[in-house]
């Protein structure tokens, strides 16, 4: 019959689909129910707070990420130059947009990712250095945004070995949700909570797999604990 | 040494690996018989067991989140052709493409092609559960495409020709020894000293996949969340093997379960706090990918998300069934089942196994009568209601169970044995005196039973009923005989 009519309708997979989604969907209930909304949608401590700022600090490094705190931004390059040498890096990619004054004590060689390195080039250097979009204080979790110029394109915070984070005390809040709606979502975004890791042995966490194998975050921001 | 299971073939209907081969107390009595799985089994569900009741006791609100997952879930049930819909607009407004599937032979059919169009022989995956579904690996393998898996688990299924038994380590059945053996016989290029210490294992596999991951040209993923007002897709991962798949190549294909929509970008603010605790029991797990289409100047330059039916729309015509589809894969369900942790995952013959795979196998494949082997599952299970303490998103497995019970049972055509046992049983407890007739038979049991349990007795409907359970021998006495001995005449 189909092949007969002139007009002959071939139902594509997509209406087909629809079809039988709508009709399943009618038949077992269409009354969409209200969501309950009782968790916590903001923290213990505001963001940006010394007590958001140390947890913080626990949660990274409860899952082997090094944190490194100083009290402001003028002290970040002389932090991120320690880093550096003390991990024998002699060559690390920047994104376009991160901040030369982090860099200024820097004496391992940059290699700006503008134009974008290759792959190859990128398996070559030791390090990445980049910031971050805003960090969640409860999970230990960072999140990179592919289009902020200080974070630069995903690939570069993937394929050198060694990652260097810098967090700044205002971008850091409490809890997931507020992490989330700091968020743009049509961003290709990361989110990073330690160094790669593992539980498909015996379900045991062991770090060190395909994304670095080290990490160490520098973040910028008074402490509550006095020094 | 591990009783070798055995490969599906490729499956006879176009549900892809979602029947199994045969019925679960066929299954599980063999892998009962291997003590090492056993071994394998007990030490991983109770350490991961350990760490996501430890995670989830920080949480104060967990509850809270719970329901707002429940929630969430059943909104987009009541929605999903909309969402579905809204979803394919923002994918393709951002520059991907959107294809849909009724089945995993389509689904396959669409990607081979897909790959095939691209004109590369080798392809990297990321661990997906909508790929094992349709079988997506030997469709490849069938059109001269080799699938590399990537995740450690399925790495080291693939490499020793095995089938996946747990949702988040399909190798979970394989201890760390046997692992090291698995590399040292499938690694070319392996260290021949390599020891069974996890960290080098891991190193190990870093090591054979590296040079894989940055020549790719193709990756295909599945998708733990999909924003239907942004079109954002979300891959929830460890090791990095993701975002090595999901960012390198010039090409990236998603193949999605239609369900795994949600409506908005916050309602990941619940998902992301349920589903690492629940599955590797972490505050969070170390990557979390999200992208929305294509972006000029980073990632995959071209993208296709395959939305998959396969069973689907079965599953969500039933009411409470479709409950069964509120699943994000988390597996807190088969570490918490005492039926699992024993039998292990091959013994359910799905690639969704445990508890949720129990209600939801069965249900995406419809129960085609009395000898399918689907309608063992629901009884792969004491009833005990551990799954639904455990699920994130507060599924009652235990009431799915029970129905999926009766829906095997509706299917039988002509009454079967146990359909006969069951009347009896209903026939003998429908009066007093027909039931004590029965207690005094039941003494009779206590001759049978020397060693302590009965293992089988004759009768209409005992077979099959003695088929799957040993039953302990009646006390010399029942309850209604020692209250008239010890109360008097009463009754």
């Amino acid at each position: 019959m189909v092949g007969a009519h002139p007009r002959a309708v071939v139902v594509s997979s997509r209406d087909e689909v629809l079809a039988r989604l709508r009709a399943a969907r009618d038949a077992g209930g269409a009354t969409a129910p209200e969501v309950p909304r009782e968790y916590r949608r903001t923290g213990t401590a505001p963001p940006g707070s010394p007590e958001v700022v140390d947890r913080l600090t626990e949660t990274l490094t409860d899952y082997k990420a090094t944190v490194h705190r100083v009290a402001d931004e003028d002290d970040v390059s002389a932090t991120i130059a320690d880093i550096l040498e003390s991990a024998g890096v002699t060559t690390f990619v920047a994104p376009p947009g991160l901040p030369a004054r982090w860099l200024g004590e820097v004496t391992a060689r940059v290699r700006p990712d503008e134009p974008p390195l290759s792959v190859a080039k990128l398996d070559a250097v030791d390090a990445v250095v980049t910031g971050a979009a805003v960090a969640i204080a409860d999970t230990g979790t960072f999140v990179l945004d592919a289009l902020a110029p200080d974070q630069g394109r995903r690939a570069i915070s993937l394929v050198p070995d060694h990652h260097v984070c810098v967090v700044r005390a205002a971008d850091v809040v409490s809890s997931v949700p507020e992490g989330v709606a700091r968020l743009d979502p049509t961003h290709p975004l990361t989110f990073v909570s330690g160094p790669s890791a593992t539980s498909d042995i015996e379900l045991d966490r062991v770090e060190g797999v395909h994304g670095p194998r080290r990490l160490d975050v520098v973040l910028v921001g008074p402490s509550s604990a006095p020094e | 040494m591990t009783t070798d299971l055995g490969m599906p073939t490729v499956a006879s209907d176009p549900y892809g690996h979602l029947r199994g081969s045969e019925s679960f107390p066929v299954a599980a009595r063999r892998s009962l018989a291997d003590t090492q799985l056993r071994q394998n089994l007990g030490h991983a569900t109770r350490t991961i067991r350990a760490k996501r009741a430890g995670v989830v006791a920080e949480v104060d609100d967990w509850e809270e989140l719970r329901r707002a997952g429940e929630g969430v879930k059943a909104d987009v049930m009541a929605r999903l052709p909309e969402l579905l819909v809204q979803f394919e607009e923002a994918v393709t407004a951002r520059g991907g493409v959107v294809h849909w599937a009724r089945d995993a032979v389509e689904a396959n059919r669409i990607v081979v092609d897909l790959v095939r169009g691209t004109g590369v022989e080798e392809v990297v995956k990321v661990k997906s559960m909508a790929t094992q579904e349709t079988g997506l690996n030997e469709a490849l393998g069938e059109a001269g495409i080799a699938a590399l898996e990537t995740d450690l688990a399925e790495l080291i299924v693939q490499l020793s020709d095995d089938r996946p038994s747990h949702f988040l380590v399909p190798a979970i059945h394989r201890n760390r020894s046997e692992i090291r053996d698995i590399f040292l016989r499938e690694m070319p290029d392996v260290d021949p000293e390599l020891t069974d210490e996890p960290r080098l294992l891991a190193m190990a596999a870093r090591a054979h996949l590296r040079r894989k991951f940055l020549s790719a040209r193709v990756g295909i993923s599945g998708a733990n969340f999909a924003v239907a007002d942004t079109g954002t897709i979300s891959v929830v991962e460890s090791e990095g093997n993701g975002r090595m798949c999901l960012t390198l190549p010039d090409t990236l294909i998603t193949v999605m379960g239609v369900e795994k929509i949600v409506p908005t970008w916050s309602d990941l603010e619940v998902f992301l706090q349920l589903l690492p605790r629940s599955s590797t029991g972490e505050r969070m797990n170390p990557y979390t990918s999200t992208w929305s289409g294509v972006t000029p100047g980073d990632g995959p330059q071209t993208f296709h998300v395959v939305l998959l039916d396969n069973g689907r729309s079965n599953v969500l015509a039933s009411p409470d069934g479709r409950q069964a589809l509120h699943c994000i894969r988390c597996s807190a369900c088969l570490n918490v089942c005492p039926v699992y942790e024993r039998a292990g995952g091959h013994a359910y013959g799905s690639v969704y196994p445990g508890p949720i795979g129990a209600v939801l196998t069965p249900q995406l494949t419809g129960i085609r009568g009395t000898d399918d082997v689907s309608a063992s599952l629901p009884y792969a299970s004491t009833l005990c209601g551990a799954c639904f303490d455990a699920c994130p998103v507060r599924i009652d497995i235990p009431h799915l169970l029970v129905q999926q019970r009766a829906a095997a049972v509706d299917a039988h055509t002509r009454p079967t044995t146990q359909d006969v046992a069951m009347r009896a049983a209903a026939a003998a407890m429908s009066s007093p005196g027909r039931f004590s007739l029965v207690e005094r038979a039941l003494k009779l049991g206590r001759l049978i039973g020397r060693s302590g349990r009965i293992r089988s007795v004759p009768g209409p409907g005992a077979a099959a009923w003695f088929g799957a359970r040993d039953m302990p021998t009646p006390p010399a006495e029942t309850f209604r005989q020692w209250w008239a001995r010890t109360r008097g005449p009463s009754s």
